[in-house]
């Protein structure tokens, strides 16, 4: 089944209520009825109602969310799965929190980059307007802010890095545990600081919180080398970080180096797509049900891979048509051996008679 | 066994030839699949609106239905929804039409349909067996369904004699034949199905079959009896009560006269005695008349929808321009050897845009079976083309108006009840065997033939 929604907190009345009166909608649910009216009330997935978009730089946006039924509550530091309808395709996305979990409205926040050539963040930051509808899937990440709270704290981001160092900042100030924090973060002008605005108005309010811009324009790109200067007593500090791969594989380096590496936490806000594998290569078939492994070399699809491997597949025609293989993708991306075209995102069901894996993937199967 | 061999198209064509129609078959596949989007997004969610919408317009309406004309109504209403449900939205989106749109709900893994069948039985016999196999004699088990003799080069057994009678059975009773024949008993007989299985595959279709019953036979109709007598008791107390807050100075008109009296036998019948109003509802069969009428009404809307069904379903490979093909004729198929056979082995059938929809496009069938996955509204759109690359290679392009091909099938059942029976000649263009060019044999033509 391809991804949808999280469950939502339902109130168990209205669940009982909802699983008798389906002895009249059966096979379908009371949801399907339900929908006609308000399409928020689905309680098969959780939806929320896009109630404002702000723009935050010349091409970032907060998205600001109202969820069809109480909010599930996440972690400082989390994403958000977000399933968006563009051109009559489900998009799956994930998109760190930016709000404080205790908002009193309920409301929640992501923030998104606008990446010009992608598929779904013009939609968000340019296209959508207020009212639109999209699901709301599972929240996930371990970038969080430990538990009990160190001292002192340093935070390093860069660009939209910040979305989910904000949200740990929003909700330390709601707690008024903003003693003393260090934030360096790096963009290329003022105004293209996402939050900057708000950060400042936070280092204004909380003394214990410095906040360092590193406006890459005029004075060049943060080194690990400049934490000394920057941040004289890093060494003392839990450090969390967010940003582009580079900057991460650069202070991962400096910290093994210095012997830290047990304080220094990150989010890698950039999944690691398909990888330098070449063209029809092929790659490792991981079947996530029966716990295997298969190979294939960009020829062989999926099902034939997995069958030679010994794994026990679902299977019809053998030629695409008749949908008994389908299996859903959990990472990576195949290629369709009839087209030739590659394509898939995590959460997609795909035919695995007629796909070959492009680099590795997983599959729910 | 008498064959008057009629010659398969099939043959007329050379290894090139059949290649060339792959290629073109699939650019035309690939041409929409890459076109597919808003669009068509929009199309199927309005049709699963639309029938979300007649349902509970048509449940609303039987609430009614001991009325006379609200019965018709709603059974009319609710027929209609379950025809939508069934063909346009069920059939298409199991058949993964629509997955394209990674729908969490409009999708052939999540969908689940008013039918007898399970999802799971069903795309199994449907999706992979029928329409991988299509018109293969031996392999195709949904030619004549195993109980009926529907190709003259099926030997014949005496058990045939009785096909009319149960082609009649299998009409009305389309979804539990389907649902049996799913279960396909020639698979554990062969070994290829364990008795596991078996069980595993009749406990969903008991468990289908039991929502099904509460929902149209239990639930619905105890809605109504409630609702009906729940009317009916506050008619009856407040006719009692009425007469009290009247202003007695009202001058009395005739109305009023027949009210009072009407309202005063009421009132002498509750004076009888405390069980008044419930014998009155008794009498009246305030929950009874209306649970059975809505009984009926679903009962009725099920049939329709079987009958339906079945019809368009029947008219799909049965009619006498389909051609059925040998196991060894199909052996090295080549890609492009199977759109022929799904070409030749399927039959159109014409109407307008309505009759398509309620049909569930399959009067598209020739192009439901080159390209099952495509969504259905797409079909009407190629058929233009589809037409031409079977004019461009000598092929036949079957098609033909919605009762003629029902009535070559009815004929065919008659006929094939009996020993014997030859290939209906069908019409052109078709090549005849020293390769000399399309001939083109209209229908009245081999009508002629018949006769003479």
């Amino acid at each position: 089944m391809p991804e949808r929604g999280a469950r939502p907190n339902v109130p168990t009345l209205q669940r009982r209520v909802l699983r008798a009166v389906g002895a009249f909608t059966s096979p379908l649910l009371p949801d399907d009825y339900l929908e006609l009216i308000n399409p928020l009330w689905s309680t098969r997935e959780l939806r929320g109602e896009i109630e404002s978009i702000d723009s935050e730089t010349p091409d970032a946006a907060t998205v600001v969310i109202r969820p069809g039924y109480e909010w599930m509550g996440h972690e400082p530091g989390q994403y958000l799965r977000i399933g968006i309808d563009i051109d009559g395709r489900r998009h799956w996305r994930a998109y760190s929190l930016t709000s404080d979990p205790d908002r009193p409205d309920g409301r929640i926040s992501i923030t998104i980059k606008n990446v010009d050539e992608g598929v779904v963040s013009p939609h968000l930051v340019r296209r959508r307007r207020p009212g639109s509808l999209v699901a709301l899937g599972g929240v996930e990440g371990t970038f969080l802010l430990p538990d009990p709270l160190p001292e002192k704290l340093l935070f390093v981001s860069a660009g939209s890095g910040i979305t989910p160092i904000m949200s740990m900042l929003r909700s330390l100030a709601h707690d008024d545990s903003l003693d003393d924090a260090v934030l360096l973060h790096s963009a290329r002008a003022a105004e293209e600081v996402i939050f900057g605005r708000r950060l400042r108005a936070l280092s204004e309010r909380h003394p214990g919180f410095r906040l360092h811009e590193q406006l890459t324009a005029e004075m060049g790109r943060m080194a690990p080398s400049d934490l000394d200067e920057l941040c004289p007593d890093w060494r003392e500090r839990e450090v969390f970080l967010s940003g582009p791969a580079g900057l991460l594989d650069a202070m991962t380096e400096h910290f093994e180096r210095e012997g830290r590496t047990e304080h220094l936490r990150m989010e890698r806000f950039q999944p690691v797509i398909g990888g330098d594998v070449e063209e029809g290569e092929g790659g490792v078939i991981r079947f996530r049900a029966s716990d295997s492994e298969a190979e294939s070399d960009g020829s062989i699809p999926i099902l034939v891979a997995g069958e030679n491997a010994g794994v026990v597949l679902p299977y019809g025609c053998r030629e695409g048509i008749c949908h008994t293989c389908v299996g859903k993708l959990c990472s990576g991306r195949v290629r369709d051996l009839r087209t030739g075209d590659v394509y898939g995102q995590d959460g997609e069901m795909i035919r695995t008679c007629v796909s070959a894996p492009e680099g590795p993937v997983e599959v729910e199967l | 066994m008498t064959t008057t061999a009629i010659e398969n198209p099939l043959h007329g064509l050379t290894p090139e030839q059949i290649d060339a129609i792959g290629r073109e078959l699939d650019a035309l596949h690939d041409e929409v699949k890459a076109e597919l989007g808003e669009r068509d997004a929009r199309y199927i969610r309005g049709i699963i609106d639309l029938h979300r919408r007649l349902a509970l317009i048509g449940r609303v309406l039987l609430i009614g239905s001991r009325f006379r004309p609200l019965w018709l109504a709603g059974t009319a209403t609710l027929s209609m929804a379950k025809i939508l449900e069934n063909m346009e939205i069920g059939h298409n989106v199991m058949h993964g039409q629509w997955d394209w749109m990674n729908d969490p709900v409009i999708n052939s893994s999540a969908w689940d349909w008013d039918s007898a069948s399970t999802p799971e039985a069903w795309k199994h016999s449907h999706n992979y067996v029928h329409h991988t196999y299509t018109n293969i004699r031996g392999k195709d088990k949904d030619l004549g369904y195993e109980i009926m003799r529907i190709d003259p080069q099926q030997s014949w057994h005496p058990a045939y004699l009785a096909q009319p009678l149960y082609n009649l059975l299998l009409m009305a009773f389309f979804e539990w034949g389907v649902a049996f024949h799913d279960l396909d008993f020639d698979a554990l007989r062969s070994g290829e199905k364990t008795k596991s299985q078996l069980r595993r595959e009749l406990k969903g279709m008991a468990g289908k079959a039991q929502r099904q019953i509460v929902k149209d036979y239990v639930a619905w109709p105890a809605l109504s009896g409630l609702l009906m007598t729940a009317i009916d008791f506050a008619v009856a107390s407040r006719d009692l009560d009425l007469g009290s807050l009247r202003p007695a100075t009202k001058p009395k008109t005739k109305a009023r006269k027949t009210f009072e009296s009407a309202r005063s036998k009421v009132k002498r019948r509750r004076r009888k005695s405390a069980a008044g109003v419930v014998r009155e509802l008794v009498e009246r069969k305030a929950f009874r008349a209306p649970f059975r009428s809505t009984v009926t009404a679903d009962f009725t809307a099920n049939i329709v929808r079987n009958v339906w069904a079945y019809a368009i379903i029947f008219c799909g490979h049965f009619p006498d321009q389909t051609y059925t093909f040998s196991q060894k004729e199909t052996d090295d198929e080549t890609r492009g050897g199977r759109y022929v056979r799904q070409l030749i082995g399927a039959a159109n059938i014409e109407g307008g845009p309505l009759f398509h929809v309620i049909s569930g496009n399959l009067g598209y069938q020739v192009e439901h079976h080159l390209f099952p996955d495509m969504p259905s509204t797409r079909y009407g759109e190629i058929a233009p083309q589809v037409r031409a690359i079977c004019e461009r290679y000598g092929l036949p392009y079957n098609t033909g108006p919605f009762f003629k091909q029902l009535g070559m099938v009815q004929r065919t059942i008659a006929r094939l009840a009996f020993p014997g029976g030859e290939p209906r000649p069908k019409p052109g263009p078709y090549r005849s065997r020293n390769g000399g060019a399309p001939k083109d044999r209209g229908v009245d033509e081999i009508a002629e033939s018949m006769a003479s």
